[in-house]
């Protein structure tokens, strides 16, 4: 019963492919998301040097510290890749204690960026300021806002593996999961490196 | 599922229980996608009487029949209804209920995600809809350009809905994508191979993707119009530098593939219908797979051909010229390829027959039409005139929409186990056909003859008077047509002939099992062994494995998830209008709720 | 072949009666569709750029038109040839013939080609810059209303009749002040976008459009916006007036000494109500007080041949009707009316015997019959008199409002007609 709880009926049948289902639906999924970020990151890049009023980013950006916070995120990653395989291996302390480690190294990706947020709103850049206010609030916004589901997501698998819920034949909960969190994570890197090492 | 498993094994259920709550709860692709059918027949309609409206407007020289403001809006909603509510669902009405079947599957890929597609595009539907219980439909054009939509400019609720709505019907598109993609990627009968697949089924799938591609661009430009509009960011914004422009790009670079999203599936239909009653498999079909596929491919490169007029200069202006010039040479294969399976055939002329037939008539004159835009420096005497709505209604109405009509007569029999009456439906062809070519042919004259599109009147001095008055009579014909097919609907399904399991004799798999298939499709899921499961060897095997009796066969359960998560989702953009910046929030939170309850959900 | 269709006569003539309909069906259109005057049609070009887009288009149509042809020559005989016959065997099952295939992807890429080179190299040709002699018209796009600014004569504006001179080239430098609209005179030439201009630091001109042609026939040519821009896009409409140089010298000469209505005059007394009222805040009139630039610049509008930039044929009568309640005659328009407001506008109030002074005067701004320039196409060929002033033209200064121009007010914008 537990095998199934998030998996589609669907899957459960052999594939053509061999490949599960839910993967390949997710792959497709990320496949959108990445036209998505692929607008909004166009939109900041066309919009560059095209604000008609400061702050301008070179006034704002604070390259030393995003450092730090991108450092966090991609240490995420890489608990996120201990997680699963704790989980994969069924050894539940290392899978419980990674996961939440994601977790929590996400929401310090996620202080980090209301601390710049309130920075920036403090030198007088908001939504409404100008082009690179607009452009940045709203592209950086959306991949928060990614990082929070992806938070939350990863806190109910842990939930879930307090709760003796994910044996090693549930990890492709787990995987699916790293998947989302690794793009959101290689989204960021493109952020970082498009926004605030190519000023 | 003690109960639905036992149902089944007790026997034959075309489509299981049928009452209220068991629609609102489905999960069966098959129910689904008669949900989306029955709606965006509704839609069709609605968007129908909105055209006659317009045309009535247009009937004479300043006509006095509705006023500019109600005009603007009926000429969006009229849009909008035609791209979003009618035409996207309409072929996944068809996706829905036919691809399963010709891949050999017993649903889709995620089930209880499709039935959350189905809500959203409902919901969407009723918000962009509910514009008009307070008199203010959106009024910007289905195109929405910046910087009119914006604020300053739309200080009403009109392009709330529109940028909101658009929002919603996104997301449902967006999920029935990937859910297509994934369903014809993985739940392929054991045998059927990519290139195995019918036709209809290949064109699911590339329409599927440009789904999964074009969507997103469009939600992070009614995004930016969405933040413009409601917490005055710049985007499209000129006095901040924002440039309007830039809406142009992306709602086009959504725009076209959008085109392709419409025709797409009509060219599927129109790939099966032929050869079945020419008695001939489809001529060429390596060559239509990749045709079809290359123009979903280049169909990403050349959206700028919707902005000749917008001044991007001469370098920009010949590559998507040529870009788009190449998107035709694909397409004309693709005809030729079904006049040669027609070629040396023997031409069964059901309704269905001539409505492909129609079809690849009217689609040949639209596609010409649209090679002469591609002439861009004569397209700026024909763009936003009447000669682009000529066009593109040739290749809606006369491609798309004929396409849905001959693979409803042909479908029709297998989704009710009834034929459809051709006598009606001949009536129904020839007064669509003629009604069609009456409305939209003189349109061409009418455009270069300078009027322009989206004008609520136009000057008696422009002597097209005449002309207009004979489009419109021909609008009053295709309602007729439109009506006598949902006559025609009703009373096949009602008292039609019983069709039996394969009354066109058909090659593809869908035809196997019995009409209406039963709720798990396929007594046993048949190994296929050739692209005409039907017509070639095997063919015995095929149809007694699809009607054996079922063995133990896991369906999975029905759930109210779905319609909770897509109102919730719905009412979280609906939110936004009452302009209290905490007030979408707790419509996020309902959906956070309900999301959690769906995914927890046990399926068993 | 024949043999075959001799067995089947009830198809064939099906076949035969639906192609000659449809073959009528086309003629009739066609010949709707070239009889008559159609002042804005495409297919009258009145300038070199627009008889190459025309020559263009012809390429284009005529190899389409062959390919259309060959499309439903086939449909054509595969349906009449190819019908289910009782009895027959079934057909046999060709897969595809990758010679012929091959053959109908050349087919197409070769007619591709045929019209993309031509296409290209007129793209190149019709894009390239305005010569130095042009006369520079600046357009600039409102809603809904045209304005034209001549910055080689002292930057004066006019609205909604745009003054060319024949043989002259003009280069429109075109950009918006709200929304995008499309400036489009058909048989001048093509459209282009009237964009806004995004603010930029060092206030570079931006989206900027160009039209560049040169106007070979005197005429007046009607054309309107194409770019859907509101309410009253409709009714957002233009002429392009082209004329004689000495023509086009005239109406410069008036407009920089506009006429001064006689002394005592109901005109007189409108000129003294038009500057001591709302109307100069928006409106400019030269040699007078009244310098507003919200709204269309007034001067010489009597000698236009529509107001409200097409609402209305120009007559006194008019002019009552637009001051009184412009919002019925143009919904949504951005001017107010005696009794209601608009655009954050209050009501003018004005009298009735008020807009009767200004509309006399306001019909008295134009070059009095008879001298140069009056009729602003009269050096033209018959060939213009297709777009001739509207019938019921202003009558004498002072007139009151005459009940027969109200014949003009059943048919606002049926002016024009011969």
């Amino acid at each position: 019963m537990d095998h199934a709880a998030t998996l589609p009926a669907a899957g459960h049948a052999e594939t053509a492919t061999g490949l599960n289902t839910f993967k390949v639906g997710f792959w497709v999924f990320l496949g959108s998301e990445t036209l998505f970020f692929g607008s909004l990151i166009s939109t900041y890049l066309v919009y560059k040097h095209q604000s008609i009023s400061g702050p301008y980013p070179d006034q704002v950006l604070n390259i030393p510290l995003t450092s730090v916070s991108t450092f966090v995120l991609l240490m995420s990653s890489l608990a996120m890749v201990l997680a699963l395989a704790g989980v994969q291996r069924g050894n539940r302390r290392q899978g419980l204690f990674w996961l939440f480690m994601v977790a929590v190294l996400g929401s310090t990706f996620l202080g980090f960026q209301a601390y710049e947020f309130t920075e920036f709103y403090h030198k007088g850049l908001t939504l409404q300021t100008n082009l690179f206010g607009s452009t940045f609030f709203v592209l950086t916004g959306f991949h928060g806002a990614h990082v929070t589901v992806g938070v939350i997501w990863l806190l109910t698998l842990w939930v879930q593996g307090l709760r003796g819920e994910l044996p090693p034949e549930r990890s492709l909960t787990v995987e699916i999961a790293g998947l989302y969190w690794h793009f959101v994570d290689i989204v960021w890197i493109a952020i970082f490196t498009l926004i605030y090492l190519l000023q | 599922m003690a109960t639905a498993e036992a149902e089944i094994q007790a026997g034959y259920h075309p489509h299981g229980r049928t009452g209220l709550w068991d629609w609102i709860t489905t999960v069966d692709h098959k129910k689904i996608g008669l949900l989306y059918g029955a709606t965006s027949i509704i839609f069709l309609l609605l968007g129908g009487l909105e055209a006659l409206t317009i045309r009535t407007q247009l009937i004479r020289p300043d006509n006095h029949f509705i006023t500019a403001e109600a005009y603007n809006q009926f000429f969006t909603m009229h849009g909008l209804t035609m791209v979003f509510l009618m035409g996207m669902p309409i072929a996944v009405a068809l996706f829905n209920y036919i691809v399963p079947l010709q891949i050999g599957a017993r649903d889709v890929a995620f089930p209880r995600l499709n039935a959350l597609s189905y809500w959203i595009f409902l919901c969407g539907g009723l918000f962009l809809y509910s514009s008009f219980v307070i008199g203010a439909a959106p009024n910007g054009g289905w195109f929405g350009y910046a910087n009119l939509s914006e604020r300053p400019f739309s200080p009403g609720p009109n392009m709330d809905f529109y940028s909101l709505g658009l929002q919603i019907l996104g997301i449902a598109s967006i999920m029935g994508g990937v859910n297509f993609v994934t369903t014809i990627i993985q739940l392929r009968a054991p045998g059927m191979r990519l290139m195995r697949m019918p036709l209809f089924t290949w064109m699911a799938f590339v329409t599927s993707f440009l789904l999964i591609t074009a969507l997103p661009v469009l939600a992070v430009a009614l995004f930016f119009l969405t933040f413009d509009r409601f917490w005055g960011t710049n985007f499209y914004m000129p006095a901040a530098g924002g440039d309007p422009i830039l809406w142009q790009h992306l709602f086009w670079m959504f725009g076209h593939p959008e085109v392709y999203i419409l025709i797409l599936p009509a060219f599927g239909i129109v790939s099966e219908v032929i050869p079945t009653f020419s008695r001939k498999p489809l001529f060429g079909y390596a060559v239509m797979v990749y045709s079809g596929s290359l123009i979903g491919l280049i169909g990403w490169g050349v959206w700028a051909h919707h902005m000749f007029a917008t001044g991007l200069g001469p370098i920009a202006d010949a590559f998507f010229t040529i870009s788009t010039m190449i998107i035709a040479i694909p397409t004309g294969v693709k005809i030729f390829n079904w006049l040669a399976t027609m070629w040396g055939g023997q031409l069964k002329f059901t309704t269905a027959m001539l409505f492909s037939v129609g079809m690849i008539a009217a689609f040949t004159l639209g596609g010409i039409s649209g090679v002469m835009h591609a002439t861009s420096p004569h397209d700026l005497q024909q763009t936003d005139t009447y000669f682009v709505v000529a066009h593109f209604h040739y290749v809606l109405v006369g491609g798309t929409i004929m396409g849905v009509f001959s693979g409803s007569y042909y479908w029709f029999p297998k989704i009710t186990g009834k034929l459809m009456n051709e006598t009606l439906g001949k009536w129904h062809f020839w007064l669509w056909f003629v009604g069609m070519n009456l409305t939209f042919f003189p349109m061409h004259f009418v455009g270069l003859l300078g009027m322009p599109r989206r004008t609520y009147t136009y000057s008696a001095e422009l002597n097209v008077g005449a002309l207009n008055a004979l489009e419109t009579v021909g609008s009053y014909i295709m309602g007729v047509a439109a009506i006598l097919y949902i006559w025609n609907l009703v009373r096949s399904y009602r008292k039609g002939e019983p069709a039996g399991h394969n009354p066109w004799n058909a090659s593809s798999l869908e035809w196997a099992t019995t009409s209406p298939p039963p709720e798990y499709n396929f007594g046993r899921v048949p190994t296929v062994r050739n692209r005409e499961p039907l017509w070639l060897e095997g063919k015995e095997q095929v149809i007694a494995d699809a009607q054996a009796a079922p063995g133990y066969i896991h369906m999975p359960p029905p759930s109210y998830w779905p319609i909770l998560t897509a109102i919730g989702i719905a009412t979280t953009f609906a939110l936004f209008m009452t302009h209290v910046w905490w007030a979408p929030l707790i419509g996020l939170a309902a959906t956070a709720l309900c999301v959690m309850n769906f995914a927890f959900e046990s399926t068993t | 072949m024949f043999v075959r269709e001799r067995e089947l006569p009830r198809g064939r003539g099906l076949a035969r009666k639906a192609a000659v309909a449809l073959a009528g069906l086309w003629v009739a259109l066609a010949l709707a569709g070239c009889s008559g005057p159609h002042p804005q049609s495409t297919f009258r070009p009145v300038s070199h750029y627009a008889s190459t887009l025309n020559a263009l288009f012809a390429n284009t149509f005529w190899w389409t038109m062959l390919v259309l042809a060959v499309v439903w020559g086939v449909l054509l005989i595969v349906i009449i040839r190819f019908r289910e016959r009782p009895g027959a065997e079934p057909p046999r099952h060709v897969h595809g013939n990758t010679t012929m295939e091959i053959l109908w992807t050349i087919g197409p890429a070769l007619i591709v080609a045929f019209i993309a080179v031509p296409t290209v190299r007129t793209i190149f040709q019709t894009q390239s810059a305005a010569p130095r002699d042009a006369l520079v018209v600046e357009v600039i796009g409102h809603q809904w209303w045209w304005e034209f600014r001549y910055p080689q004569y002292g930057g004066i504006a006019t609205a909604n009749e745009v003054h060319l001179i024949q043989g002259r080239p003009v280069d429109f430098v075109m950009h918006s002040a709200d929304v995008v609209h499309s400036f489009w005179l058909p048989r001048l030439g093509g459209k282009r976008d009237v964009n806004p201009q995004p603010e930029t630091v060092g206030n570079t001109a931006k989206r900027v459009n160009h039209i560049v042609l040169t106007p070979d026939s005197i005429g007046v040519y009607p054309g309107q916006c194409a770019e859907y821009c509101g309410t009253e896009h409709a009714v957002m409409r233009v002429r392009g007036v082209v004329q004689t140089a000495a023509d086009f010298n005239a109406w410069l000469q008036a407009y920089n000494t506009p006429p001064a209505p006689p002394a005592g005059s109901v005109a007189a007394q409108g000129k003294q109500v038009f500057e001591t009222h709302m109307c100069l805040a928006c409106h400019t009139i030269q040699g007078t007080s009244a310098r507003g630039v919200i709204g269309p610049n007034l001067t010489l509008v009597g000698g236009r041949q529509t107001i409200g930039a097409g609402a209305l044929p120009t007559s006194e009568a008019s002019f009552q009707r637009w001051i009184t309640h412009p919002q019925g005659v143009k919904p949504g328009v951005l001017m107010p009316g005696i009794q209601e407001g608009a655009a954050g506008m209050p009501p003018t109030g004005l009298t009735g015997a008020q807009v009767q002074q200004i509309a006399a005067y306001l019909g008295s701004l134009r070059i009095p019959a008879g001298q140069p320039g009056a009729n602003p196409v009269a050096g033209g060929t018959p060939a213009a008199a297709t777009m001739a002033p509207p019938a019921p033209a202003v009558p004498g200064a002072g007139l009151p409002a005459a009940a027969t121009s109200h014949d003009s007010m059943k048919s606002p914008t049926t002016s024009g007609k011969p």
